[in-house]
């Protein structure tokens, strides 16, 4: 993997779980939640989480590999990436940025896998690529992912990691959310599942669309979930946001989220839930 | 854009015998968010409109028109109706944007727009929405998934406030200016983008003229929609067209 630091800040590292390599030996992640320093390899061996049960953020090629049966994985719709429709100033910079730090084209994988032998169209996105933010190719990819399993008569399961909404695209960014609900409307009137794991962090436009538009909605322990970022509503309410606030707990206890599931078993409790719908037979 | 008419002028002025209807049946009524049924000219319609109120005291009970999730589900309700009675729908919306709140947020505020944008694809009636103002992000379009937009003159559509853009983007707030050209959040933007069918002159914004010419414009149109084939499925053509990617 190409390290590529220089840009972000060591408390955004150690959320994706990696450390700056050192020049010698094995790479370390360090734990934002305990601060205890995990060889790679170890955390590797948690999927990425740690001992005291902090997830580290993934990449979406991780997770797949983490999620679905050994080379199960076909990609559909690799080639749908964001042009720049506004020539937005610095956007072209940005996605080429983006690409070569993520090595994705876009911030969202589709494509179509099986999970223990239950097969599915799956969508990942990935915080790696402008924060999972979600533009016209996202939109797009995820839109014609609910097409295609409407078409094969699959189910849906998409991990959501955004910050929401990509400026840069102006309004045409802010009308994938109605085009991806709609999307998933159409899917769910043929009677198909679709279940959505969210992941740290999930939040703005896609918390508003199609991240909270799952039939069943799993989230992953200690991730942020929520509507508007955390500093907007500090500013704009003047209070300390209480303790847990927009957490995967919080949302539990609110109502807004069927289980939270550990890394670990999600392949387990994802493919029960399949089965349970039928898939898989 | 404070002396500018509110949702709650348009509806007086277009439609006779405005019902006003009210709460989500699910916690609460918000005030930022009017609805009921009318008349358009012989025509029982739903109308639903953001409210930002007219003095300072009703502006702070109507929260400046930024909808808490009641103000969403009680929308929700009352299309879902319309659907039930087969009544066109009549939005008119007005936000900076979703309410930012803790509670707000504690009370899926995320989770009640993404309804919205749901249910509001699959409705079989007509639909039109009408931006006489603020047309705020996520809390706009929450209330226009819609077969027809519209937009006043001086109306805005944005992803994002540009004071917003400009503070993540450049962090300064000053380079709001240069961050509403680059977002392309005018009427006339969202026109050539397809966004909006429809900009609507100011000329004689408020007076007695301009609600009859609107009127007229919106009896054509839902007549028309009325008329047209499988609104749910152009509804999503609508939606579906909008781009901005390579394949
Ligand atoms: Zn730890």
């Amino acid at each position: 993997m190409m390290l590529n630091f220089e840009h972000k800040a060591v408390n955004e590292l150690e959320k994706e779980g990696r450390s700056a390599a050192p020049l010698f030996g094995e790479a370390e992640v360090v734990c934002p939640n305990c601060h205890r320093t995990l060889k790679e390899s170890q955390a590797e061996e948690m999927m990425m989480t740690c001992l005291c049960g902090h997830h580290f953020r993934i990449g979406a090629r991780k997770r797949i590999g983490y999620m679905t049966d050994e080379n199960s994985f076909q990609e559909l719709f690799e080639d749908i990436v964001s042009t720049d429709p506004l020539s937005f100033p610095g956007y072209r910079d940005k996605l080429t940025k983006a690409r070569s730090m993520s090595g994705e084209k876009e911030a969202v994988l589709t494509g179509t896998a099986s999970i223990n032998g239950v097969s599915a169209d799956i969508f990942v996105m990935d915080p790696g690529f402008m924060m999972g933010s979600m533009g016209a190719g996202t939109g797009e990819k995820i839109t014609r992912l609910f097409e295609h399993a409407m078409e094969h008569g699959l189910p849906v399961v998409g991990w959501t990691v955004s910050g929401g909404a990509r400026m840069q695209e102006g309004l045409l960014s802010l009308m994938q959310m109605a085009k991806t609900s709609g999307a998933v409307r159409r899917h769910s009137d043929r009677g198909l599942l679709y279940l959505t794991v969210l992941t740290d962090p999930t939040t703005g436009g896609v918390t508003a669309s199609f991240a909270m538009e799952g039939d069943i909605i799993l989230a992953e322990p200690g991730a942020t979930i929520g509507f508007a970022g955390k500093r907007v509503i500090e500013e704009t309410v003047r209070q300390q946001l209480p303790k847990g606030f927009q957490t995967s707990e919080s949302i539990l206890e609110h109502g807004f989220a069927d289980m939270i599931v550990r890394r670990s078993e999600e392949k387990e409790i994802i493919s029960r839930l399949l089965r349970l719908h039928g898939y898989g037979r | 854009m404070t002396s500018r008419p509110t949702s709650a002028d348009y509806i007086y002025s277009i439609f006779t015998d405005f019902t006003e209807l009210h709460g989500d049946r699910r916690f609460g009524d918000d005030k930022a968010v009017i609805g009921g049924i009318a008349w358009l000219e012989d025509i029982p319609v739903t109308v639903i409109g953001i409210e930002k109120g007219h003095d300072t005291a009703e502006r702070m009970e109507r929260s400046f028109g930024a909808p808490e999730p009641e103000g969403y589900r009680k929308a929700l309700r009352l299309m879902r109706q319309a659907e039930k009675f087969k009544r066109p729908v009549i939005t008119f919306v007005d936000t900076s944007g979703a309410y930012c709140g803790i509670e707000a947020e504690e009370r899926g505020q995320g989770a009640a727009i993404a309804e919205n944008l749901m249910e509001m694809s699959a409705l079989t009636v007509p639909v039109i929405s009408i931006l006489i103002g603020e047309g705020g992000s996520g809390g706009a379009l929450a209330l226009a998934v819609s077969d027809r937009v519209w937009m006043l003159e001086n109306a805005v559509y944005s992803v994002i406030s540009p004071e917003g853009c400009a503070s993540i983007l450049w962090r300064d707030t000053a380079k709001a200016a240069e961050a509403a050209a680059a977002l392309c959040l005018t009427a006339q933007d969202a026109l050539s983008l397809g966004i909006a069918e429809k900009v609507i002159s100011e000329d004689r914004l408020g007076t007695d003229a301009f609600y009859t010419s609107l009127r007229n414009d919106i009896v054509r149109e839902i007549r028309a929609l009325m008329e047209a084939g499988d609104l749910r499925e152009n509804r999503y053509m609508r939606f579906r067209s909008f781009g901005g990617y390579q394949s």
